[in-house]
Order: C-alpha cells, then sequence, then structure tokens
C-alpha cells in the first residue's frame, strides 16, 4: 500500500491533530505529544495503532499532537487521515 | 515643682536650645528632606540581611514589574536565602526560576503561582516546600506573625516624597493604575521596613491616600511598576464560550430562586469566566423584581461598577480591581471602598467583608463527590491556579456556588477525590455543571427550594459517573515523595501537600 504524507484534525481544545507519512520500519510508529499524557497516554497510542490496524495500514509513522482529545474523535482523525494517505475511501 | 512633675514621670525637664527653624518653603523642602532614594539605597537602609522576609502584592498581575525588578536587585547586591512572601504570582515571574537555582530565592509562600514557575516547582525545583495560603489566610499570618515580613516592596501608582500611595494616579504623569491596594495593606501595617516603589512621585500630600506615610520607610521611583493593560489578564476573561454562558445562566437561575434573592443581599463573584458572567443574567431579574443589593464584594468588575451606577448596586468593597474600569471606579466613586486583605476575608478579624457575604459565585479546576474543591493544581499534577479567597468565601457565605464544565477536553472536573485539597466540601453548597445540579446534603432544604423552581438537580455521583463514562479510566499521576508545596487552611491548620510530579 502506497502511503502519502496527509494529516487530519486541528490544534484545538477537545482535539487532535494526526498528521501520517510513509516509514521505512514495519509496524506503525506513533509519536504522542498530549495535554493529557499522563492520564491518557497509553489510551491515546491503543487507540491510534487499533484504528490503523482495522484499517489494514502499516508501515508508517504517526506524529499526533492531542489537545485533550476523545477517544471518538481520535478514531475520526486517525481514519480521516488514513483515507488521505492511502487514497482508499473507507465510507464507500 | 517642675522638677518634681519632670521626676514623678520619669521625664527630663525641656530645654531651650538655640536650634532655628528651617525656613524653606515646604514645597522645595519636601524635595530635600523626603523618603526617596534608589533601590539600591533602599534596600541597604532597610537593614535586609540573608534569609530574611520580603513582600510583594500582585495588584498588576499579569502585567507586574516590581517583583522580577527588585529580586534582581537583591540578586545583583549578593542576596542570598531570602523568602519570598508575595500576595500571588503569575507567568511573568518566571525570571524568578533562575533566582531559585541561584540560591537567592531558597522560599516562597504565595497564593498560586503559574507558567513556566510553577511547572518547574512542580517538578521539585526548590528544597522547601511553597506554602501556599488564601487571601485571608495570609492577611491572617502576617496580623498573628505566623508570616512575619521583614522588608514589603509595594508597587504604587502614585506616592508622595513621604510615601502616601495610592493605587492610581490624579497627576497629569500617570503611568499606571491598579485601583484597590488591599494586598499590599497587611504588608504595609505589619512589615517592619516598607519600600514603596512608585512611576509617579507627586507632590505632598497624596490624598486620598491608600497606604500611608506613617508606614512608610522609602520610596524609590522607577520607570514602571506595572504594565496596567495586563490587569485584566490570567485568570479575568469576559467569556462568549457557550458552555459558561449556560453555565452562567444555570448559577443565575439558581441564585434567584435560592432564598437569598432579596433586597439588600450581598454577593461575590470569582475570577473564572461563568462565574464572572452569572453577574449579567442576574442583573435583569434584579430590575424586574426591584431588587438591589448592598454590596458587591472581591475582585471588582466593569460588570459589578456597571450594576453600581446604575443603582443596583449601593457599594462596593474591593480588595483588587480585576479591570480598568473598576480601578478607574475605585478613584472617582465614594462608595467603592477598598479593604485590606484582613478586613476582606481573614476567619480571624470579626469585621472581615465576607462574614456578611449572602452569595459567592466560584470556580474549580476539580471538585470531588464530597464536594471538595480544588484550584491550585491542574488534573496533570501540575501547579496552576491560585487559591485566591475561594475558601475564605466560600467558608463565610450563606450560600456558595460552584460553577464548573464536567469536561475541560479529556480533564474531568466532577471527580473522586480532588487532586489538592483547597476548600473543604463542608463549605460549599451548590455545583453547577452544564450537565445538571448538585446541591450538598448538607442543604437539603435547599435542594427541595430548586427543584421546586423546575432546576434540574442531579446527584454528584451521577455527574462524576457520567464524566467517567465518557473519558474512559484515568491512569494514576506519576507523583513522587517530595513535597513540593504546602496547602494552609484559612486558620492557619495544614490542610493538604502537593508532591511533585516525577516525568
Amino acid at each position: 500500500m502506497e502511503i502519502k504524507n496527509a494529516s487530519a484534525g486541528t490544534l484545538e481544545s477537545g482535539d487532535i491533530l494526526i498528521q501520517i507519512g510513509p516509514s521505512e520500519q514495519a509496524g506503525v510508529q506513533i509519536n504522542l505529544k498530549s495535554t493529557v499524557a499522563y492520564q491518557f497516554g497509553e489510551q491515546i497510542k491503543k487507540v491510534i495503532s487499533q484504528t490503523l490496524n482495522d484499517l489494514g495500514v502499516t508501515n508508517v509513522e504517526v506524529n499526533a499532537t492531542d489537545k485533550g482529545a476523545l477517544d471518538c474523535t481520535i478514531k475520526a482523525r486517525v481514519t480521516a487521515a488514513a483515507v488521505r494517505a492511502t487514497g482508499k475511501d473507507v465510507w464507500a | 515643682m517642675i522638677e518634681a512633675a519632670a521626676a514623678g514621670m520619669g521625664k527630663p525637664v525641656y530645654k531651650e536650645t538655640n536650634e532655628s527653624k528651617v525656613t524653606t518653603p515646604r514645597w522645595e523642602y519636601q524635595t530635600v528632606r523626603s523618603k526617596v532614594t534608589t533601590l539600591e539605597e533602599a534596600i541597604k537602609g532597610s537593614g535586609l540581611k540573608d534569609g530574611m522576609t520580603i513582600s510583594f502584592h500582585h495588584h498588576f498581575r499579569g502585567g507586574d514589574k516590581v517583583v522580577n525588578m527588585v529580586v534582581g536587585k537583591l540578586a545583583e547586591m549578593g542576596f542570598k536565602n531570602l523568602h519570598l512572601a508575595a500576595s500571588s504570582l503569575q507567568d511573568v515571574h518566571e525570571p524568578l526560576i533562575d533566582h531559585i537555582k541561584n540560591g537567592v530565592i531558597t522560599e516562597i509562600s504565595t497564593s498560586g503561582m503559574r507558567g513556566e514557575l510553577a511547572k518547574e516547582i512542580s517538578h521539585g525545583l526548590m528544597e522547601k516546600p511553597v506554602v501556599f495560603r488564601s487571601h485571608g489566610g495570609r492577611g491572617s499570618a502576617i496580623a498573628n506573625g505566623d508570616l512575619h515580613i521583614d522588608v514589603a516592596f509595594l508597587g504604587a501608582p502614585s506616592c508622595d516624597p513621604l510615601g502616601n500611595a495610592v493605587g492610581y494616579s490624579r497627576s497629569q504623569n500617570a503611568k499606571s493604575i491598579c485601583g484597590s491596594l488591599g494586598y499590599a495593606l497587611p504588608d504595609a501595617h505589619n512589615a517592619d521596613k516598607v519600600v514603596i516603589l512608585t512611576d509617579d512621585l507627586v507632590p505632598y500630600p497624596n490624598t486620598p491616600n491608600s497606604i500611608s506615610e506613617s508606614d512608610v520607610d522609602y520610596v524609590v521611583v522607577v520607570d514602571s511598576v506595572g504594565d496596567s493593560s495586563k490587569i485584566s489578564s490570567g485568570a479575568i476573561r469576559d467569556t462568549k464560550n457557550p458552555r459558561d454562558i449556560l453555565l452562567a445562566q444555570q448559577a443565575a437561575k439558581v441564585i434567584i430562586n435560592s432564598g437569598y434573592f432579596k433586597n439588600g443581599f450581598s454577593i461575590q463573584t470569582g475570577s473564572g469566566g461563568a462565574s464572572l458572567a452569572a453577574v449579567k443574567y442576574i442583573r435583569q431579574s434584579m430590575i424586574d423584581q426591584g431588587i438591589k443589593a448592598s454590596y458587591a464584594l472581591g475582585g471588582i468588575t466593569a460588570h459589578m461598577v456597571k450594576m453600581h451606577e446604575e443603582g443596583l448596586i449601593e457599594r462596593l468593597i474591593d480588595v483588587q480591581s480585576f479591570d480598568k474600569v473598576a480601578a478607574e471606579s475605585i478613584k472617582t466613586d465614594q462608595m467603592h471602598k477598598e479593604v485590606s486583605a484582613n478586613e476582606y476575608a481573614s476567619a480571624d478579624e470579626p469585621g472581615s467583608a465576607t462574614h456578611y457575604l449572602d452569595i459567592v459565585i466560584l470556580s474549580a479546576l476539580e471538585v470531588d463527590v464530597n464536594f471538595n474543591v480544588n484550584v491550585l493544581v491542574g488534573s496533570d499534577g501540575i501547579i496552576r491556579g491560585a487559591i485566591g479567597g475561594h475558601p475564605d468565601t466560600a467558608a463565610d457565605s450563606a450560600l456558595s456556588i460552584i460553577v464548573c464544565p464536567l469536561l475541560r477536553g479529556r480533564i474531568p472536573c466532577v471527580v473522586d477525590e480532588v487532586t489538592t485539597l483547597i476548600t473543604p466540601g463542608s463549605s460549599v453548597d451548590v455545583v453547577v455543571t452544564e450537565y445538571g445540579i448538585a446541591v450538598n446534603p448538607r442543604r437539603p432544604e435547599l435542594a427541595e427550594q430548586l427543584k421546586k423552581a423546575g432546576l434540574k438537580i442531579v446527584d454528584i455521583h451521577d455527574l462524576k459517573d457520567r464524566a467517567k463514562s465518557i473519558i474512559g479510566d484515568a491512569a494514576p499521576l506519576p507523583f513522587g515523595d517530595k513535597v513540593v508545596g504546602i496547602v494552609m487552611n484559612r486558620d492557619g491548620s495544614v490542610l493538604d501537600v502537593i508532591r511533585n510530579i516525577v516525568d
């Protein structure tokens, strides 16, 4: 699967900015910056990995800048970024 | 007989001297014989030594220039191990980090702190824990000697050569304005030495004055004591956030239906957006029902001044002017009274204004299921606020209302247990959220009354559960074993401690 650089989301409070790009390494690399890292850092990473896994997206690097987004928001932003990065519409 | 009378009193007998009067016109004489000197000379003259306590007020909030200027000078002069006792600290005081690292400042007492300084201290920057007090608690501690101040450095927008100072200036050279100097008054009255810093030296007598010449030892003229345009920065903002407006409207309904909304009631608002906005929504009901308030207390805002000028609030009692409109009003309006921190909110001052306060609206970072409130430490364990008058007004008022959203981003505001205890639940009556209003079980009659008025009364445990169902389970905060902060109760007992955060 060809991966382009793509992003979704904003830096508004309650949102998360997801930037996806190709990676040499296998799997999903996540660099997370979050205002709620202590309490929810692991949970946020889990939702990002799970969402990409479900979409079959792999060998990507994800830069996530979180401003306290809920899980549903994280899932939506990751999905949108993945669709843009792969050109494959999951909603079709 | 004169000798006998003098001997009886242990006094000497008057002797005529050859000293002649100073005949210089006093307009000129006051420029010669005055307390005006340089900052360095004032510090030397004050007798300040290593290990002593220096104090400051925070009436310029984010625009303060005095703390950094004075501590910078003290560092330059080689002072070490000083105890900095400020009425509060802001983001602008970040330079203190270096002074702490260099050993100039080794102890801090304050109402709160924000920004980088707070972050570093939460990570264990200081050996000794920071001591946090409420505004009323600080007033008590200064008056009863718990907090002894050796030298107070107090910024003032105008001062005369003998030290009569006030929070505005009537001269044409006025550079700054902060309105009330309420938090500086306990320091001025009780510190061993008092240095006034001013950016407008005016001719004697600078009346009406707030700080009196009899309390002042030195007057130092500086370029600027503070940027007045930044007074309404920090916690003070006029909200356009629809959720804050909803919360404010709900809080207003609680007030109107509480039984305390009667002619002659008194009211105070805290510094959060929603609590400030609530005042706007009770205004219309006051007009419609012909109700007037006897006084508004606290941080006085432009909203309060407007309602006072409209005749809806008879008097304003002002410990701190929250914006420029309030600061101008204290200058021109006799019914707008300045009050010291003790007279404002000290528990052991029988005359403090909070004792006659009906209603207070306050904000919160966290409220727990026992109605305990935290306004000092963020849910990430980092210090990011100030105690202010929160516990003082909650405890003394007839009705205390906490206004907070259920969630801020992914951070819950209604929790099992507050990160840090600031205001005990026994003094909190109502918690207003956008998902319903919780009433402390200690006030069943209030819950009944609000229910009858059609307000949505919920159990605080349901609010906590609802928050948790949206955000999921939070991992515990990475607290270490070092105590970085001690929270004093307003009666001088220790209420809680703040531990360090380990990254």
